[in-house]
């Protein structure tokens, strides 16, 4: 099983990043949590609308099978579940301690969006914490 | 000659300029067409009251994937720049809402396995209010968040003469097809921090777009030079100010033009019309030269 977590950068001691649409990377683990992949998000950087459904086009590309991150949106949700994903939320801390959370059960797994619809990027002090 | 009037936000008063100096030009005897591209929320007819003639119905194109050719290649998905495709497995979802119908994953689909099926997005209303003046709005169909087709095909009702166009309030993607292409961008704001905020946004609009603009400053009080100042820092001319007035305000709330409320206010849009004509002139003139 291929499990991915939004990060803020490249390396597992890196905060996680709640958003999916708009995190710099996805860090791919397997079970045992080896590192097998850091994949660029390319729709962090990019203005248009619908950065999450990009960011799950990403995700599919790369046969993930589980991510963990903070908040989806709907139409990243409805990405999800077209691409048969997994999705689970409250990812704090770094990357590593929230693949450990994940491995421990204690993520909760989302079955409808968390967080509203918004228009392209969303100025940082506007995005929340 | 086009001349979009614009503010960083709504409520500046807008449309209360567009109105006044639509109506002064064409009381002056000339051909004028008034184009409400504020598709969201307009309002100009409330003001100009045009006999509406003629319906139009707007489309854009979007995908439909016959997945009997498709072989989930992917590359539709990664040339949409709008992100309204998914191709997930042995499915390709479309995002509607986030189509904007350039037709790309048509032309690049290497199994021609896209056909582009029209979606109505919003119609355009036509007419004539008093002699001479040629009126078209836009209103977006209710559930279409996807507002600049609709913005560009109303702007393609302009009728030679002279084109005013009330702008989207902001400076997002609606505004921004609006102004562009235009002769001449007047940027409405109020004399307050929050005003002089939005101003600068739309000032940088502009000038991204290339596109001459002066400053109106509405609900003008003595003493309040915060857009003053600005301006004189940026090289910007501000070209009228429209006092604070319960009168005004009034007028505005019962949709009377400010023409009609004194006929100063012609005589004064029609000297921002010269102003302007002169500064898109000589900003001409200027472009020749290099
Ligand atoms: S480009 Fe064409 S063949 Fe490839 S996934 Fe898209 S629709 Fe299918
Ligand atoms: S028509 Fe353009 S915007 Fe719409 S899905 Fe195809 S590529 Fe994307």
């Amino acid at each position: 099983m291929r499990i991915a977590v939004s990060s803020t950068g490249p390396n597992a001691t890196e905060p996680a990043e709640e958003r999916l649409g708009r995190c710099n990377c996805f860090l791919v683990f397997d079970e045992a949590e080896n590192l097998l992949e850091v994949i660029t998000n390319d729709a962090a950087s990019s203005a248009a609308e619908g950065a999450g459904i990009k960011s799950v086009q990403t995700l599919i590309k790369h046969k993930v099978d589980v991510v963990l991150t903070g908040r989806v949106g709907p139409k990243a949700m409805n990405a999800i579940m077209a691409g048969g994903l997994s999705v689970y939320t409250g990812v704090s801390g770094t990357v590593a301690q929230s693949l450990k959370s994940y491995l421990k059960g204690e993520l909760q797994p989302l079955l409808a969006p968390n967080s509203a619809a918004h228009a392209g990027q969303v100025p940082r002090e506007r995005a929340g914490r | 000659m086009k001349i979009t009037v614009a503010s960083g936000k709504g409520g500046t008063g807008k449309t209360t300029v567009a109105v006044g100096m639509a109506l002064a030009l064409q009381a002056d005897g000339n051909r004028v067409t008034f184009l409400d591209c504020d598709v969201e929320e307009p309002n100009g007819h409330i003001f100009i009251k045009p006999d509406i003639q003629k319906n139009e119905d707007v489309f854009i194109d979007v995908p439909e994937i016959n997945l009997e050719k498709c072989d989930f290649c992917g590359k539709c998905s990664e040339i949409c720049a709008f992100n309204a495709l998914l191709v997930a497995g042995e499915s390709v979802v479309v995002f509607h809402e986030l189509c904007h119908g350039c037709g790309g994953c048509n032309y690049f689909c290497p199994k021609g396995a896209v056909t582009l099926i029209p979606k109505k997005i919003g119609t355009i209303e036509m007419g004539t209010a008093a002699e001479g003046l040629n009126f078209a709005h836009g209103q977006l169909e209710i559930g279409v968040p996807l507002s600049p087709p609709l913005v560009d095909a109303v702007k393609k009702k302009q009728n030679g003469g002279i084109t005013i166009i009330d702008a989207p309030p902001g400076t997002s993607c609606p505004a921004v097809h609006t102004v562009r292409e235009t002769d001449f961008c007047l940027l409405v704001t109020e004399p307050t921090p929050f005003g002089l905020n939005d101003l600068a946004l739309a000032v940088e609009m502009t000038r991204a777009l290339d596109v001459p603009c002066g400053i109106l400053v509405n609900r003008a009080r003595e003493g309040w030079d915060i857009i003053d100042k600005y301006c004189k820092q940026n090289n910007l001319k501000i070209l009228m100010k429209i006092p604070l007035s319960r009168e005004i305000a009034g007028a505005y709330s019962k949709g009377i033009p400010l023409t009609f409320l004194d006929k100063e206010w012609g005589v004064a849009f029609r000297r921002l019309f010269r102003d302007i004509r002169e500064m898109v002139e000589s900003e001409r003139n200027n472009r020749h030269q290099w």
